[in-house]
């Protein structure tokens, strides 16, 4: 499969930078000479879509397309004939009954559950406490302390999965070169296989871990953004008031960066309900840590099985649609604001 | 920040207590990554036989070495090769869309139209779809496309596909980035001061001129923070790269099988990893500014 790499292969990303802006403009001029050939009215009217065509032609042929395809599929299981090996039989909610009559996925679904309950609510949380606590500080040390958090979100959660699975690693007897392990030798415990411990779902925790420390940094720079601009004069009048700390901010700082909060919240509580890479770089969902995204992944490409992994699809976006429908409305909300 | 504080003034902000609560948040947060970078210059014989903390605590005495980096780039793991494949998955896949988004920014933005609103908000509504719904009929849609091909008089030799090659991730890649795109773009357009542009149509110039001499150099700011944000973004993908690209391994492939071989020591797994930091730090330290801005402008209101 790997053949030793020549010019050859940057050529692409080379050219894409110098080739890549011009073809494309190439292609629109094309496009806007085309409409210039109408009639001054039907021109008028079909220049909005030379602009927005080729885009609604990408996002509807590989987006929506596919995905109504995939809902499809989640009713219908293969049937390869002679003539087509491609041949899908319609089963009704059959996948779908497989699905919830196996303790296996019933366990996925917990495990979903649990992910959307804990990760964007720590996240939002550290995310206030972090830009609260920057916030206080001299420029300095707010810059780099804002650096270090931030720059999880910089490495590939391949790479996070790889770092936290040597911090979280055990080897058996006394020797252990995984800090958890050493930290729990220090305290004078004995050292656990954490990736494999489920009771109290503690493999998922360590897991979310994961997820937490890469995108704390996400939530801190948007909730700082928030913080820096609450109006000075609020604070200093709940101050002479004579509210405290704590009052103040959970009486008139809170309530002004509620949306950014809620916001963050969102999509950060998306992209947990996609959860994908650090499931399967951490434990590949073996000890009782699968979830949707990576159950998805086992149905289609270890067990083949194209009607049962869609009806995990489908299983999350049923859950991801209702949130979706709040998203455009919070987003048409803003628009009538302007 | 210029602004001259005095010293007594210095003083009274240090705030000791949040300084050590934030220097312990700090160091939870760093710790790891240190972890990383101390493994990836430990010989396998270290790495094996005691904690990356122990080469810390006792840098003099410890030894140093390149072995995991050189072999990382060695024949077995070749992570050479995966870099390039990367550059050449990641580069294009972010100039494309972004300037593809930019058309219809514009569009959205400086064209009244019937629907405008309608065809912005399925775009818009688009950005929830998972990557795992889109993939069995996306795979299937590029290998009946080959199948096509293959019949073609000139591709006798099948030289021309699109499943396992880099255009089928840079187009699953655009897509994807579409709708944030879109919707990013536009709202930076809207700031633009409509006067300047409605002037520009007054004296003749059609929207095609506008849009080229006039808006893009107007929007480089939130061009700029959209590519550095889809650069890390398509860098840091192991999901579509793998799936659609997957003649062409790329790093964080690699770095998975690294990981399947950890017994030997983390050494090497960490020595990857390393590599393939190296570009998203650099560019998210040098471009630090840009970023933020853009996400910030992306979700304060």
């Amino acid at each position: 499969m790997t053949q030793g790499t020549t010019f050859l292969d940057i050529l692409p990303s080379l050219s894409a930078v110098i080739i890549g802006p011009l073809v494309t403009f190439a292609f629109y001029a094309l496009l806007n000479g085309l409409v210039n050939l109408f009639p001054r009215k039907i021109a008028k009217s079909l220049r909005p879509y030379v602009f927005i065509g080729p885009v609604l032609a990408l996002v509807i042929g590989m987006l929506l397309l596919p995905t109504i395809q995939t809902v499809t599929y989640s009713f219908q299981t293969s049937a390869p004939t002679a003539q087509d090996p491609n041949h899908m039989n319609w089963v009704g909610f059959q996948n779908f009954g497989k699905l919830f009559a196996d303790p296996n996925f019933i366990l996925t679904l917990r495990n979903n559950i649990e992910w959307v309950a804990i990760v964007p609510l720590v996240t939002v949380i550290l995310g206030i406490m972090i830009a609260t606590l920057t916030d206080r500080m001299g420029p300095v040390r707010e810059r780099i302390a804002k650096s270090i958090i931030f720059m999880p979100m910089a490495i590939s959660f391949v790479a996070a999965s790889s770092i936290w699975r040597l911090t979280f690693s055990w080897n058996p007897g006394e020797l252990q070169v995984g800090l958890l392990n050493a930290l729990v030798q220090a305290f004078g415990g004995k050292p656990i296989p954490w990736i494999q411990v489920e009771n109290f779902s503690i493999n998922n925790l360590l897991l979310m871990v994961v997820v937490v420390w890469a995108n704390a940094g996400f939530a801190m720079t948007l909730l700082s953004a928030a913080i820096k601009a609450v109006p000075d004069e609020t604070i200093e009048a709940a101050s002479i008031d004579g509210a405290n700390g704590f009052q103040t901010f959970f009486r008139v700082v809170l309530p002004q960066i509620r949306v950014t909060a809620v916001s963050v919240f969102i999509t950060v509580l998306i992209s947990t309900m996609k959860i994908f890479d650090v499931v399967w770089g951490m434990t590949g969902g073996d000890f009782h840590t699968n979830v949707l995204g990576v159950d998805f992944f086992r149905e289609y490409f270890v067990f083949q099985n194209i009607g049962k992994a869609s009806a995990v699809v489908v299983m999350l976006m049923v859950a991801i649609i209702p949130i979706m429908i709040y998203q455009i409305r919070t987003y048409r909300k803003q628009e009538e604001l302007r | 920040m210029s602004r001259r504080i005095s010293a007594l003034q210095r003083i009274k902000n240090f705030r000791p207590g949040t300084t050590l609560v934030m220097l312990l948040v700090v160091l939870i947060w760093v710790t790891p990554t240190i972890g990383l970078v101390v493994t990836a210059f430990r010989p396998q014989m270290d790495s094996v036989t005691s904690g990356w903390w122990t080469a810390l605590f006792n840098p003099g005495g410890q030894h140093w070495t390149f072995d995991a980096l050189k072999g990382v780039f060695s024949s077995t793991w070749n992570i050479g090769d995966s870099f390039m494949s990367t550059i050449a998955i990641a580069v294009p896949a972010t100039i494309l869309p972004i300037t593809f988004a930019a058309f219809a920014a514009y569009g959205f933005t400086f064209l009244e139209f019937r629907g405008r609103e309608v065809w912005f908000s399925v775009i818009i509504g688009l950005m929830i779809i998972p990557m795992q719904a889109v993939i069995v009929a996306v795979l299937k849609g590029f290998i009946a496309l080959d199948k096509f091909l293959y019949t073609l008089p000139f591709n006798k030799t099948g030289w021309l596909h699109l499943a396992g090659e880099y255009p089928a991730a840079w187009i699953v890649h655009s897509a994807f980035a579409m709708p944030l795109a879109v919707y990013i773009l536009r709202n930076y357009m809207m700031t633009l001061p409509s006067a300047l542009i409605e002037a520009a149509r007054i004296d003749g110039a059609s929207h095609f001129r506008i849009f080229r001499s006039l808006v893009i150099p107007m929007s480089v700011p939130a061009l700029a923070s959209f590519a550095i944000f889809q650069f890390l973004w398509v860098w840091n993908d192991y999901f579509v790269a793998f799936l659609f690209a997957g003649r062409h391994p790329v790093m964080t492939y690699k770095i998975l099988s690294m990981l399947g071989q950890h017994g030997e020591g983390w050494q090497i797994v960490m020595a990857g990893c390393l590599v393939s930091m190296l570009v998203p730090l650099t560019v998210f330290f040098s471009l630090q500014r840009y970023f933020v801005r853009g996400l910030t402008a992306g979700s304060v209101k």
